[in-house]
């Protein structure tokens, strides 16, 4: 039972069920306001650029980016599992914390789950655009064929990965949906524009909101919820066996799968923290999104920080202790020393030392700082898959064919534009879809709140 | 009116004239059956569903057509020996007036693809060289001339006939003096031609020209013996070899035969524990002091210094005069205690072009008694005949305007003499220059007649390399172009009937005898090798004592000029395979720079691509290389071409200006130049390998013969660990009949880089250009890694070729995720090209980093405007292996195709296969048999028998890959 004595009040402003309803469909409702034309525009154009960069891969080759035979996975594995950890945040916040019942997460969790759709489309794109020979690229599916049957090697972690992402990226999707249903019924029955009824009707699949209705969501919603929730796990598990599974000094370690896991739910986190900083200060959500939530995640970020801060130490230690030469050159001399101590130490920094500031409650508090310190976040878990895939190929084993890797601009367009599809998904979601979960926070206000008509009953 | 149908454009205009065509308007087509409607161009149902039924049609036609047609025409007569698919092979020579090399040319569907050595001949025993292997490119180099030329436009050879008897007759009635410059000429029939020519134009003078002379060897064995000659060195007998600025593994002579010789006295298998020892004394680090057990870093002022001292070390051990001489910068006594201890069975040999050394180094092989059993002038090399003092007599001659008529025959002066501007200056001065060059060198350019000789492999010829062994050259291919062979045109202007190959023939009538020459005459063709019965070799007589002298050390920078594995003297700078050959010492590609010696490089704040100016003459990038002794450079020769392909202009500076004249003798080495640094210029390299020590790995294992005999295992103790470490839970693959292995001797390899180009060449390796090759994309299949350790003045250095090493428990497999890498059941680490998609994770999962990418389509296409994409350049295009596509993994495949071949052969024939018959291209053309192949599941071959050294390891075997390949430590011959 959530006392409201002990933690205080979740939806602040003395809100009633109508006023929830119109705050939050009140963005949807509006005008479309200058910033979204102009961030829209920039996003755009960021696409743009990154169809150019998938053209100039496509039409020339995989020689336009920077690799080469001794690093021949660069920026492009780096994103990919980069915005897979970022897609981490919503599955984690809807499924995690239901089941830890925290119910502030209602608020968040339907941006934290559209995030995690844009950023995994976005990963997906790069599995795809690395491949040396794309038009090739439906080899990767076990398809009956007159080859023999040739079926795919069913030991690749790349072809678990394939199984294992497109099954997230469709669960997330089908459970982000359901969620909507309601909400989507509402708008149907609040708008006025015979368009958006008729929209918005479809989308919702004939919501009658009826009891029977509501329960058949509840039990959907477990259902798909307890289904999810390995999902999690398994994911960005899969994706760093892609590296603990090779041979290759600083990838070959069993520390990788719950390791791979935590920074996917910390970049995670740091993104939804970045995004709803922004969000309730567009759409004027305090009320909704409160300092409150802000604190919570800010503390689950110290914590997961620590783990972080601890599998790092794991990872030298271990470097140092197994007495394998080659481990302890990668780690020693290419990271914590050598050509790539900037970027180790900037993911350090990053990861584990900043969001240490969050012990203090004055830092909690000071939004700002806050949103800064989120940032440091995304740049940090950038840097340590950067650290991870380049450091540990750059120097391997025979040192005759030690290369570096530097990026051309040809990745860079493609990681920006990455960034426009996912800024672009987000706008869209700002805009046509209600931010936060309507029916799911007017199912936790009543108790969360010390509003007076519902407390007398 | 009557209709009138036209049946040509005469007729239609005959018709026309005189009628107003405004008036009577003609119809715009007039087609039989049509009728009025349709002419008019109206259109009815039936019109629409013709033109329906005629753009399905087209569609259809159209969208089936995307592969472009290519016509191939078949014979009209299959000739006899030609079988589809099937390859030939035919014995030759390579002789290009340096280098020398009996081979083996095989054609497909009769255009030669690949060179192999050829094993029956003695002197070059199967070798090959880089060179040798890539020369089969310069066959369908675009560059070549298609027809002959007169002052600088094509014609044909009628014409060029008419001119040049008309000319020579014309030189010949008015006594005027015409030149016949060549390179050295080894074939017997061609000087006995020549001299022929010579006999019906009397005013001819022939000079034999070499870019780089070894005349001071051939006179210091005119003083002392009589006799103006090369011996025939014999590496093979010699126990002791001290080499001093010779780099004859590498570039010296005849490296070939030597690599082979040298390689037969280092093999410590079976149990055998004697091998040589070697020393160099070398001002640069070259690829014979990389592999010298005793290396010695030497300023070339100072040779002459460290020679005598020795010869004074070595004559007062027997008790002879010694000569006054300054004390020597670095401690001979070692070296002449070895020598007198092998006295018989030693070799001091000098690459120095100066009389002074060579007859130093005369006089202590005399001492040691060493002629007659590891050099033989009786049986002397005909390789390098030039005469400088020839050259340069003809060259004043010229400028004074008293040369009429210059023939030029394999030389190219104009690029390669060290007074080139001069010869330049002469040729205009001479009224009838011809060049006889089948590419327009800087040289032909300048001349008025250009009568484009045949590539080697589309000519008859023979040599005589050494006295008394003979090396046929037949062709491979029916000229491409229309070109004739040098020896076609003398006869043809001497009046001389018949063409080369009745000359060739009736001149080893007498060789061979007439009694059964068609057999005997075959067999030499077969064979394509004929020695003459040996005499007794003599000893050491009538050694004629010469004067020997000191020389001062020299105080400047010394600059030593040097050719490079790939580029020699800049001969084949146009071919791509050469021009992307890591060099074996720098590994750099593409470009000649400037070798600074690392102490040198910290006074002066010179760094790796920083440019200098030499002499103020040209600029140069720096390249800091360990082991380049302290007070000298050193410089490549062979580039800075002008004239020679697009591929080879303009790469590199042309540093033959600046060789070192003393008395007469110009030398590689020794001139004094300046070097200024050019502030903040900069000049990207491209080198295959950046990284130079082992970082204290086992990768490369090494040890000493005296650890070797007390432990076999020395060295390798790493080894034994690891097997007994190695432990897993599956059981081990086991093969039923053949398991493909290889082994290869790291005391061996000299790290020539042969194999890289047989490879390229077997495997149609793609060329793909400085800027890649700087990205560290180079797409050999195999490369010879290089490390240095010890002493950064002058490093121990060794060379690890390394291929795909098809591990049993190969990264690669498991983790492709479309199976297109796997094992074939004969241990074979195979790609499916058709099946890779590109994710490169196998790149990634090889420890030895022996895949490589396609990161662009590397044929066809104008950015990569190599072999692969001309028309021509791609006939050299192995038809058994395909050209791999953009975006797919590439690697060693063992020569699959090769294997295959051979185990074709054998099972047509009933037997199983015997070792040593199949080889790979690496294998085949090592010169110093240090790539082994083999079957590994065949208990008698020669791969089984290595693998059961204790000098045996795997490549990082710790990691359980269970290579196929394995590795025998190095041994040096060294004292610790």
């Amino acid at each position: 039972m959530y006392n409201t004595r002990v933690r205080g009040v979740l939806i602040k402003g003395n809100k009633s069920f109508a006023d929830v309803s119109r705050d939050i469909i009140k963005p949807m409702d509006d005008k479309t306001p200058m910033w979204w034309w102009v961030t829209a525009f920039l996003a755009t154009g960021a696409l743009f650029w990154g169809v150019w960069g998938f053209y100039n891969t496509i039409s020339t080759g995989i020689g336009e980016w920077g690799l080469n035979n001794n690093v021949a996975w660069g920026w492009a594995i780096i994103n990919f599992v980069w915005w897979i950890g970022i897609g981490h945040a919503g599955t984690a916040f809807s499924i995690f914390l239901l089941i830890l019942r925290q119910k502030w997460r209602t608020s968040i969790n339907r941006a934290a789950e559209a995030m995690t759709i844009f950023a995994v489309m976005a990963a997906g794109l790069f599995p795809l655009i690395h491949m040396g020979r794309i038009w090739d690229g439906f080899f990767i599916f076990p398809y009956w064929n007159t080859r023999g049957p040739l079926w795919d090697n069913f030991n690749s972690p790349l072809f678990w990965d394939v199984v294992a992402i497109s099954t997230y990226l469709m669960a997330s999707f089908v459970f982000w949906y359901m969620g909507m249903i309601p909400d989507f019924a509402t708008i149907r029955e609040r708008t006025t524009s015979k368009m958006k009824k008729k929209i918005y009707g479809i989308l919702s699949f004939g919501w009658i909101g009826n009891a029977r209705g509501w329960l058949r969501f509840e039990t959907a919603a477990l259902l798909l919820g307890g289904m999810a929730a390995p999902l999690v796990v398994s994911v960005h598990s899969i994706v760093s066996m892609d590296f603990s599974v090779s041979v290759v000094p600083g990838w070959h370690t069993t520390i990788f799968p719950p390791y791979f896991v935590i920074g996917a739910i910390f970049s995670g986190f740091g993104m939804v923290l970045t995004l709803m900083i922004i969000l309730r200060k567009l759409y004027k959500f305090k009320d909704y999104v409160t300092d409150g939530h802000l604190d919570a995640i800010a503390r689950i970020l110290t914590f997961i920080s620590l783990i972080m801060g601890t599998a790092y130490l794991t990872e030298l230690f271990m470097a140092w202790y197994s007495g394998n030469e080659y481990e302890l050159f990668t780690f020693m001399k290419n990271r914590v020393t050598g050509e790539y101590t900037f970027a180790y130490w900037t993911m350090l920094t990053c990861n584990a030392f900043i969001p240490q500031l969050f012990w203090f409650k004055k830092i909690r508090k000071n939004i700002t700082i806050v949103f800064i310190i989120s940032i440091f976040i995304n740049i940090g878990m950038w840097f340590e898959r950067y650290v991870i895939v380049v450091t540990s190929l750059s120097k391997d084993f025979l040192p005759a064919t030690w290369a570096t890797y530097e990026p051309t601009i040809t990745e860079i367009a493609i990681f920006v534009g990455t960034l426009g599809l996912f800024l672009l998904g987000v706008l869209m979601f700002f805009r046509f879809v209600p931010t936060v979960a309507i029916s799911e926070v007017k199912s936790v206000l009543k108790e969360t709140t010390t509003l007076k008509s519902f407390t007398d009953e | 009116m009557e209709k009138k149908y036209w049946q040509s454009i005469e007729e239609y205009k005959e018709q026309n004239k005189g009628t107003d065509m405004n008036k009577e308007p003609f119809p715009e087509f007039s087609i039989e059956g049509l009728d009025e409607s349709e002419i008019k161009g109206k259109s009815s149902r039936r019109d629409f569903l013709k033109m329906l039924g005629f753009s399905v049609s087209a569609v259809a036609l159209v969208s089936s057509c995307q592969t472009p047609v290519r016509k191939a025409i078949p014979f009209l007569t299959q000739p006899e020996e030609l079988v589809p698919g099937i390859p030939n092979f035919y014995a030759s020579t390579f002789f290009d007036g340096n280098d020398y090399c009996s081979i083996l040319v095989k054609t497909r569907e009769n255009r030669p693809i690949k060179i192999e050595g050829n094993d029956m001949s003695p002197v070059s025993r199967g070798g090959t060289s880089a060179r040798v292997q890539a020369s089969v490119l310069n066959l369908y180099d675009d560059a070549r001339l298609k027809n002959p030329y007169k002052d600088g436009a094509e014609t044909d050879w009628a014409t060029i006939d008419k001119d040049v008897k008309a000319n020579l007759a014309a030189l010949s009635q008015s006594g005027r003096k015409v030149v016949l410059l060549t390179s050295t000429i080894i074939s017997p029939s061609t000087k006995k031609l020549i001299d022929e020519f010579i006999a019906t134009y009397p005013n001819i003078e022939w000079i034999t020209y070499d870019t780089l002379s070894f005349e001071a060897i051939r006179k210091a064995h005119e003083l002392n013996f009589g006799q103006a000659v090369i011996p025939e060195y014999n590496f093979e007998k010699a126990k002791v070899v001290v080499g001093f600025s010779a780099d004859y593994l590498g570039t010296w002579l005849d490296p070939v035969a030597f690599s082979k010789q040298f390689s037969k006295n280092r093999k410590i298998l079976k149990g055998n524990t004697e091998m040589s020892r070697l020393y160099q004394y070398e001002s640069r680090l070259s690829l014979t002091g990389s592999n010298a057990d005793y290396r010695y870093g030497v300023k070339p002022s100072d040779e002459v210094t460290v020679l005598l001292n020795l010869y004074n070390e070595v004559a007062k051990a027997t008790g002879m005069s010694t000569y006054s001489v300054n004390s020597s910068p670095v401690d001979v006594s070692k070296t002449a205690l070895d020598l007198l201890e092998n006295k018989g069975h030693s070799l001091v040999v000098s690459g120095t072009n100066n009389l002074n050394i060579q007859l130093i180094v005369n006089a202590i092989n005399n001492i040691l008694g060493n002629y007659g059993s590891t050099l033989c002038i009786d049986k002397p090399m005909n390789l390098k005949q030039g005469s400088e003092s020839a050259m340069a007599r003809i060259v004043n001659e010229m400028n004074e305007g008293k040369v009429d008529g210059l023939l030029l025959y394999n030389v190219n002066p104009v690029y390669d003499y060290h007074k080139a501007n001069a010869f330049a200056e002469g040729m205009k001065k001479v009224d009838f220059t011809l060049s006889f060059a089948d590419t327009k060198d800087e040289t032909a350019e300048l001349c008025q007649y250009i009568a484009p000789d045949n590539n080697y492999l589309e000519s008859w010829n023979d040599a005589e390399p050494v006295k008394g062994e003979f090396s046929i050259v037949q062709p491979a291919i029916r000229p491409i172009f229309n070109t004739r062979q040098f020896q076609d045109c003398l006869m043809k202007w001497a009046d001389i009937s018949g063409d080369f190959s009745d000359y060739l023939e009736n001149n080893w009538k007498v060789i061979l005898g007439e009694d059964g020459f068609v057999s005997s005459w075959n067999k030499v063709k077969y064979d394509g090798v004929y020695s003459l019965p040996q005499d007794e070799m003599q000893g050491n007589s009538g050694f004629r004592e010469q004067k020997l002298s000191d020389s001062e050390s020299g105080n400047g920078l010394e600059l030593v000029l040097y050719e490079k594995i790939a580029m020699g003297t800049g001969k084949y700078a146009n071919n791509p395979w050469l021009l992307e050959m890591p060099d074996p010492i720098t590994t750099a590609t593409w470009d000649n720079y400037v070798c600074v010696p690392v102490k040198y490089a910290e006074q002066n704040g010179l760094v790796h691509e920083n440019v200098v100016t030499i002499n103020g003459a040209f600029e140069l990038p720096v390249l800091v290389q360990p082991g380049q002794p302290e007070g000298t450079i050193s410089i490549a020769l062979g580039y800075g071409r002008t004239a020679v392909g697009k591929a080879g202009n303009g790469v590199g500076k042309n540093a033959f200006q600046l060789m070192h004249i003393s008395d007469g003798y110009a030398d590689v080495a020794g001139t004094e130049v300046t070097m200024e640094k050019v502030e903040g210029k900069t000049y990207e390299l491209a080198l295959t390998q950046m990284h130079h020590t082992m970082e204290g790995r086992p990768i490369a294992r090494e040890t000493t013969l005296q650890e070797y005999i007390k432990n076999p295992y020395a060295g390798n103790e790493e080894h034994l660990k690891d097997e007994k470490n190695n432990v897993t839970l599956y059981s081990k693959v086991d093969y039923d009949g053949i398991q493909w292995g290889m082994t290869i001797d790291l005391t061996s390899c000299t790290g020539c880089g042969n194999c890289i180009i047989a490879c390229q060449a077997e495997n149609n390796v793609p060329v793909i250009g400085k800027d890649q090759v700087r990205r560290r994309r180079i797409m050999h299949w195999m490369r010879i890694d290089r490390y240095f350790s010890d002493d950064i003045d002058n490093p121990v250095v060794f060379h690890m070729p390394v291929m795909c090493q098809h591990c049993d428990n190969a990264p690669c497999e498991n983790v492709c995720p479309v199976a297109a890498t796997n094992h074939s059941d004969e241990g074979l680490n195979q790609m499916a090209y058709n099946r890779c998609i590109g994710t490169r994770y196998c790149i990634n999962n090889c420890p030895y980093k022996v895949r490589r990418f396609n990161w662009y389509e590397f044929a066809n296409n104008n950015n990569f405007d190599y072999n692969m994409n001309s028309e021509l350049g791609k006939l050299v295009l192995n038809p058994d292996v395909i050209v791999r596509q953009r975006g797919v993994v590439e690697k060693c495949s063992l020569c699959v195709q090769r294997l295959q071949a051979k185990k074709l052969e054998a099972k047509r024939e009933n037997r199983p296969l015997r070792d040593g018959e199949v080889q790979t291209a690496c294998s085949q053309s090592c010169p110093t048999d240090a790539i082994q192949f083999g079957n590994l599941k065949d208990e008698k071959s020669v791969v089984v028998s290595n693998n059961k050294e204790e000098r045996m390891y795997h490549l990082l075997e710790r990691l359980h890959t269970l290579p196929s390949t394995s590795y025998l430590t190095k041994i040096v011959n060294k004292e610790a």
